[in-house]
């Protein structure tokens, strides 16, 4: 496997072919910010988070989805950075109804995380305020569109490691909403196997367990890596 | 698991026309070999036999084309020139093109959204189902609707009024 030299942040940096910008970033301590990556399943390049400035594009990239190349001189904390990742940020804010003071995930939020990171403290759009729905009906979890930021963590958690594929995405632009099959109650979904991988993954307090209140749902997602080696290389490590 | 066969039957049509549309869709999917990446295809298929794509067609499908349900419904709601509700006795298409839209379309519009139903929806009582398009090349014409697949020209407000008034679509309701 070939190795790639490179500079992040000032740093020599070295990462297989074939990795990305992101991940050699991590393996080495560079934190870069994400929402709908995350790491054991595939990247999609939903929430632009993770972009980066690469020395000699004429465009910021996506981190999560640009392979390292030999010599590339990455930057991840410029001012300019900064602040395109707050508006998308408040971007994100705006377009649905986030109200940390009521979410069961306040407290342990990514998302509410990285707008403290940011300096985020009004939002300077305008809010959309959608009348969304809460689908309760599943026995032990809950969907609160709300709160979603649709970065598909989910629908790919459930494809690649469950491989139910129960969720996907329905509509288009705006409209754009998760699903369980056909648009219906997830409680009624023939393909849920009810493992809650997708409650794990959610950055947000979009998908909860039932019975939990304000700050109570705390997010595990180290079965994901576990499940992934094991799969891909026999061996179970906790 | 349901055992589907007559995908969604609208109490119109016989037996036999059932029948005859369910093995068109049949072949269709057959000549691309039941492939997942047929999907659009066999879509535009399904919604030119059927006029719309019920939920038991599009699981229909999904089984067919071994795909999760989720992903074609994803899929269908995606595009526009889908409709998942089943189409009114008479469709009307404002056009939305730049002639028109100068001349007054969006008048009309205001008219049969009033009157009958949302932009890409049928209304209520099932008879009308409105659409818009961008430019049916009739500038000249302009503005023009397309009522049941005939250009109409020049069209006043009274005149598309008039048109509801003698299918008996409800008299303009309040402002709201
Ligand atoms: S429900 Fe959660 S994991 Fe799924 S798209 Fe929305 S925010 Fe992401
Ligand atoms: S983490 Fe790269 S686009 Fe979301």
């Amino acid at each position: 496997m070939s190795i790639k030299t490179l500079t992040i942040d000032g740093r020599m940096v070295t990462g297989a072919a074939g990795e990305s910008i992101f991940d050699v970033a991590w393996n080495n301590g560079i934190r870069i910010p994400r929402l709908c990556h995350v790491g054991g399943i595939s990247d999609v390049g939903a929430c632009r988070l993770c972009l980066v400035e690469i020395e000699g594009w004429p465009k910021l990239a996506a981190a999560c989805l640009t392979p390292v190349e030999e010599g590339m001189v990455v930057r991840t904390q410029t001012e300019r950075l900064r602040r395109h990742r707050k508006l998308i940020v408040e971007l994100l804010l705006a377009e649905r109804n986030h109200v940390c003071s009521v979410c069961v995930q306040n407290g342990h939020c990514e998302l509410q995380d990285l707008a403290a990171e940011l300096g985020v403290d009004h939002v300077r759009v305008y809010y959309r305020f959608p009348r969304l729905g809460v689908d309760m009906s599943h026995e032990r979890f809950g969907l609160d569109h709300n709160r979603c930021i649709l970065c598909t963590r989910c629908v790919r958690v459930c494809d690649e490691v469950e491989g139910a594929h129960t969720w996907d995405v329905a509509g288009r632009g705006v409209n754009c909403m998760i699903v369980a099959d056909m648009g219906e109650p997830w409680g009624n979904s023939e393909t849920c196997t009810s493992c809650g991988k997708c409650v794990q993954v959610c950055p947000t307090g979009a998908l909860f367990e039932k019975g939990k209140t304000v700050g109570e749902m705390y997010k595990d997602r180290r079965f994901l890596k576990y499940i992934v080696t094991a799969r891909e290389k026999r061996q179970w490590i906790r | 698991m349901s055992a589907q066969t007559s995908v969604n039957s609208p109490e119109r049509s016989s037996g036999q026309a059932v029948d005859q549309r369910a093995k068109m869709l049949e072949r269709a999917m057959s000549r691309h070999h039941y492939a997942g990446d047929a999907l659009l295809e066999v879509l535009h298929t399904a919604q030119e036999l059927y006029g719309y794509l019920s939920p038991g067609l599009l699981r229909e499908i999904a089984r067919k084309l071994r795909l999760p349900p989720s992903h074609v419904y994803g899929v269908a709601t995606f595009y526009h020139f889908f409709t998942l509700q089943p189409r009114g006795e008479h469709t009307v298409m404002v056009c939305m093109g730049t002639a028109c839209y100068v001349k007054g379309a969006l008048g009309l519009l205001e008219v049969l959204e009033r009157r009958c139903a949302r932009a890409g929806s049928t209304s209520p009582d099932g008879k009308v189902s409105v659409g818009t398009a961008r430019c049916v090349g009739a500038c000249g014409l302009a503005p023009v609707i397309v009522w049941d697949g005939e250009i109409l020209g020049r069209v006043t407000p009274q005149e598309l009024n008039r048109r509801l008034d003698a299918l008996a679509v409800a008299e303009v309701r309040d402002d709201g």
